[in-house]
């Protein structure tokens, strides 16, 4: 109360009068503060300066700080600061570091790279972490697959080949699987021989009747199996048709489960129903060709690579 | 006091204060806005942009009915991690035909401005059906309506000439059929035309089988064939990696 009353006696006002005696009190704003305020707005000059800032004409004032970087044609450019320029200037960094392993990758043959200590190190993290960005969500983390979609890559068994060549030919340009549907074209006990045989072939527990009559059928015209599997039922790894008889299996599998029954009804379902999966994404134009080499003999160093 | 006399002036002139207040708020958008629409380096040119086909608008529909955007960004900003993780920035040319666009400010499942063609249809489909079956430490919610839902295209027309009222080039007429031939090719401006949307939404799900199932065109078709063309229309290897440096 005393304090309002001293205010009153103390403060001056505005110097205004509404409805005859409504008066405003001139409190000025302390001075710390005013100076801040008049500290920003030379910041803020400074800053336009600098930086690119204020709509000009059909573009933009580009501010006076530069930014200079050499473009994949080696042409050294100095461009007005921007976040684009910058990121030019921060890869031309970065490659001044990871430059020399790659332009090794990409002088090197496969069996260099592999015999090379130094470069199997950088295989090992390089290719690790392009594993993980690009290829662990169908082929899982450790390269491990997903039976029934995606194929394991650390093991013995390839569709489409395990050696350097092949691994990156299957990188570069992708692959497509397909196998044809038999549900029409054959019937119910004929696909039942033909799994009863296709079993068989891996040692599991089957029919020896319906497997015989099954033999005679994979590889007569009817059911033509003979065609894309081979006569001896190992696989065409040019199309990428899988060996039958090694017992690994990616699309006729039950995972979990060791009952022959259900093995032999998985494959009944991959003959009636056939293939339209097994799709590799084209990795060539989104990777570059050091980064597919890279990953070709991390891929080949997971275990299975021929 | 000259000054103090304005002051109370404006005070005690409401009409007065109203259109100083006005003015004196809309600098901001006159500074921030206006010349957007005189600066012709916004937008990037390249080729190969157009707008969605009807399959691919209706995925987008989706995108934005199970509101993807709250977790998946679509912007690639200029930053070396983010262009070696995900690809090239993402240009302002390519979320021309977006209303709206998706760049998000949010990401708890990755960026999906460049995830056309990085999977295949199938492990999208999968993943969308049951996520952690393919990514098993990912939080994202299961979709598995998605693949048994059929897809609602008795108004992708007017879903379409929406679109087009707020500029996209869909075709109505001859004319602006002719146009969009002239501009983004024959193959295209079929896609665009209106009057065609629901037999070409039809012909593109069948041929393209996204879902991996032929019974029928569900909304798993059309959301993967969206996220199968994200990022895609730009051809990079055709431009200089400082191609799009002046354009900020």
């Amino acid at each position: 109360m005393s304090e309002q009353k001293l205010q009153s006696q103390t403060v001056q006002t505005t110097g205004h009068a509404w409805d005859g005696d409504l008066q405003e009190y001139n409190n000025p704003l302390p001075v710390w503060w005013v100076y801040t305020f008049y500290a920003t707005v030379i910041f803020a000059i400074v800053y336009w300066t600098i930086y690119p800032s204020w709509p000009f004409g059909k573009g933009w004032l580009g501010g006076v700080a530069d930014i200079t970087y050499v473009n994949s044609d080696g042409e050294t450019k100095t461009h007005s600061w921007n976040t684009r320029a910058l990121l030019m200037e921060k890869l031309n960094a970065a490659s001044v570091e990871q430059k020399p392993y790659f332009d090794k990758v990409a002088s090197m043959s496969y069996e260099q790279i592999a015999k090379d200590p130094e470069m199997s190190g950088f295989i090992q993290s390089a290719g690790k972490a392009l594993f993980s960005d690009n290829c662990a969500p169908c082929h899982q983390a450790g390269g491990q697959g997903k039976i029934g979609f995606f194929p394991n890559l650390t093991d013995d068994d390839w569709l489409y080949g395990g050696t350097y060549a092949k691994i990156h030919e299957t990188l570069m340009e992708g692959r497509r699987g397909y196998m044809p549907t038999f549900g029409e074209v054959l019937a119910a006990d004929q696909i039942d021989s033909l799994a009863n045989y296709v079993a068989s072939l891996s040692g599991i527990p089957h029919d020896a009747g319906k497997a015989s009559a099954g033999n005679v059928l994979f590889h007569s015209e009817t059911a033509a199996c003979f065609y894309c599997h081979g006569g001896d039922a190992k696989g065409r790894k040019d199309i990428g048709a899988p060996n039958l008889t090694d017992n690994i299996w990616l699309w006729a599998d039950v995972p979990g489960s060791d009952a022959a029954e259900g093995k032999i009804a998985a494959i009944r379902n991959v003959i009636a129903q056939g293939l339209n999966k097994g799709v590799m994404p084209v990795w060539a134009g989104r990777l570059s060709s050091e980064q597919i080499k890279v990953l070709t003999v991390y891929v080949h160093d997971l275990g299975g690579g021929q | 006091m000259n000054l103090n006399f304005k002051h109370e002036w404006i005070e005690t002139n409401i009409g007065l204060m109203a259109v100083l207040t006005m003015l004196a708020i809309s600098v901001g958008g006159l500074v921030e806005i206006a010349p957007l629409f005189f600066i012709d380096k916004t937008i990037e040119k390249v080729e190969g942009v157009r707008p969605y086909t009807p399959l691919e608008q209706r995925g987008r529909d989706i995108y934005q009915r199970e509101g993807c955007y709250l977790c998946h960004s679509q912007m690639i900003r200029p930053f070396r991690d983010e262009k070696l993780r995900y690809g090239h920035y993402s240009l302002a040319a390519e979320s021309q035909y977006d209303h709206p666009f998706q760049w998000g400010s949010k990401r708890t499942g990755p960026d999906l401005a460049r995830v056309g063609g990085k999977y295949s249809n199938e492990w999208h489909v999968q993943h969308l059906i049951a996520p952690r079956s393919m990514v098993p430490e990912s939080v994202m919610p299961n979709y598995p309506w998605l693949q048994t839902t059929p897809l609602d295209i008795s108004d992708v027309t007017d879903r379409m000439k929406a679109l087009r009222k707020v500029g996209v080039p869909y075709s109505l007429t001859e004319a602006e059929y002719k146009a969009n031939a002239q501009k983004f090719g024959e193959t295209v401006a079929r896609q665009l035309h209106i009057p065609d949307a629901q037999k070409n939404l039809i012909e593109q799900a069948n041929f393209g089988n996204y879902d991996g199932d032929r019974s029928g065109i569900s909304e798993m078709d059309a959301l993967v064939a969206y996220l199968q063309v994200l990022g895609t229309m730009v051809d990079f290897s055709k431009y200089k990696d400082d191609a799009f440096v002046d354009s900020r």
